[in-house]
């Protein structure tokens, strides 16, 4: 099993969000997040003082799959949220040692 | 007792009042959400304590007939003012009052109000609010009441030598605007100012806020024509359009200098604006008010650019607003005063503009050298400001032991639904 995390821009979750769904993904986490990569941050003037914000909004997107589901999730998610301008987020991959669902109890891939 | 003149001063009694919640909500969406609270309530609290000081004693100080300085105790407790024929000292001939005392007496409280009000925008984020009470009370009695006396009472001395103020220039903006310059300078900067970014938390209360002061300014100074008549309506008019010149004169010079036109620089230009033409309202026509709002744009914005340069952490930009906005429409006022009332322009040669010169540098002086004095003995009797740890956790849950926003407050027990 493997842990898919994207960060990717706000205003692209939905489309994500769909891409996955239609992979038959069964569930997602998503979380407000604030950071930077090489797009940097940006400045805002308040009465002529200039400030510098580092950290631009970002969502996170949390998705749990079977290891031979993992190509195709990411690639879903980076189709669903290239803009091809800076700043479009990143994708990464880790692996997950077990996984239970509390419901159930049931554990490993059948808990997917 | 006119009935007319006493139904518009009552209601614009209840319009300046209202300015007091619609600075606080100017000012509070400036802080940081840590600091909302603390802001409001300095704001707030100035309702309740100067109104009472204000019946109790205030009043009679400023109003009373004491001489050229200050008045007297003949009004403590608003004695004699409920007889609605008795006129106030020096309120003779063509200034008798048409309304009852007991009305001018509720209008002026809530010019009381507010003028210290003012003053919180500069100390934003690290006054105790203890020493911000003993401050407050102090400050009222000893330096609004005599200053009010002098340029408002018919008895005072710079009303007497004909210096103009209709609506406080002097009294309210050039007196608060001063203060807050001292009581910055002894309270000294923000933890991190100017280093860190300190951006308003909600822009959206600052133009709410907005809204309420232009609304409630005209009571201000529409109300301080004393009657439904000519004046007011002149006042009202100039009042309107030079928020509205001053509006668009600081969203120019923001525009060429910074690269956008900003909502704070909208909110702040239209305030700039109504601080300036307020000693003016009443005794300017035409397109003078365009004049003042426009130049009063351009100045104020200028003006907040100083005290980064110059080291002093006026918040909010009371200094740059009231203090230049007030100096800005009180000298003004000595060109382009109608004919009658003997501005430069119209022909009524220098005397109006050296009065106005008067009036300012001695408030600035006064009110200066009185606020240092009252700020050093607060912060050696109680302490002016909170300490480290208190400026880190912010004012809200420092002073006042409550949080502005608990959205889902995890720490609270159960979150959202």
């Amino acid at each position: 099993m493997k842990l898919v995390t994207a960060i990717v821009k706000p205003f692209k979750v939905d489309d994500v969000k769909a891409a996955l769904k239609a992979l038959g993904v069964q569930g997602m986490t998503v979380s407000e997040a604030q950071g930077f990569g090489r797009q940097r941050g940006h400045t805002e003037v308040y009465r002529g003082a200039e400030y510098t914000v580092d950290f631009v909004p970002k969502v996170r997107v949390e998705v749990l799959v079977d290891d031979m589901d993992v190509d195709r999730t990411v690639d879903a998610i980076v189709t669903a949220a290239r803009t091809d301008k800076i700043g479009d987020g990143k994708v990464w991959v880790s692996p997950i040692e077990d996984v239970t669902r509390i419901r159930t109890g049931e554990r490993g891939p059948d808990a997917l | 007792m006119d009935s007319g003149n006493t139904a518009w001063v009552l209601t614009s009694a209840a319009l300046v009042l209202f300015m007091t919640p619609g600075l606080a909500f100017f000012y509070a969406g400036m802080v940081r959400a840590k600091n909302v609270l603390g802001m409001l309530m300095q704001n707030f609290f100035s309702m309740g304590l100067v109104s009472v000081l204000w019946a109790v004693v205030a009043f009679s100080l400023a109003f009373g007939d004491g001489g050229a300085f200050i008045g007297n105790f003949d009004f403590v407790g608003l004695k004699d003012l409920a007889d609605p024929d008795f006129q106030l000292p020096g309120y003779v001939g063509d200034l008798a009052l048409t309304i009852p005392p007991l009305v001018f007496a509720a209008y002026q409280m809530m010019f009381a109000v507010i003028t210290p009000a003012l003053i919180t925008g500069a100390t934003a984020d690290r006054m105790k609010f203890a020493a911000w009470v003993a401050f407050l009370g102090l400050w009222l009695v000893l330096v609004y009441a005599p200053v009010a006396h002098w340029v408002f009472s018919p008895t005072g001395w710079l009303f007497d030598r004909g210096a103009l103020d209709f609506a406080g220039g002097t009294v309210v903006h050039i007196n608060a605007g001063i203060a807050a310059l001292v009581l910055v300078l002894v309270l000294g900067k923000r933890k991190g100012w100017p280093g860190e970014g300190m951006p308003p938390h909600n822009l959206p209360w600052t133009l709410l806020g907005t809204g309420i002061l232009w609304f409630g300014w005209f009571g201000f100074n529409a109300g301080s024509a004393l009657g439904a008549n000519a004046v007011a309506a002149q006042a009202f008019m100039n009042t309107h359009l030079a928020a509205a010149a001053a509006m668009l004169s600081w969203l120019i010079v923001e525009r060429l200098k910074d690269g956008h036109a900003t909502t704070l620089g909208a909110a702040s230009g239209a305030v700039a604006g109504l601080v300036a033409i307020t000693p003016c309202a009443g005794f300017v026509s035409g397109m003078a008010p365009l004049v003042i709002g426009g130049a009063a744009g351009v100045l104020c914005y200028l003006a907040i650019q100083l005290k980064v340069k110059l080291g002093y952490d006026d918040s909010l930009d009371v200094v740059g607003v009231h203090l230049v906005g007030g100096i800005v429409g009180s000298v003004l006022l000595g060109l382009l005063a109608d004919e009658a009332f003997g501005g430069l322009l119209f022909g009524g040669g220098s005397d109006l503009l050296v009065n106005q010169f008067i009036a300012v540098g001695a408030t600035i002086l006064f009110s200066g050298v009185l606020s240092f004095v009252i700020a050093k003995v607060v912060d050696l009797v109680i302490g002016l400001r909170v300490d480290d740890d208190a400026e880190d956790i912010g004012l809200d849950k420092s002073q006042h032991a409550e949080a502005a926003y608990n959205f889902g407050d995890i720490a609270m027990g159960r979150v959202g639904s």
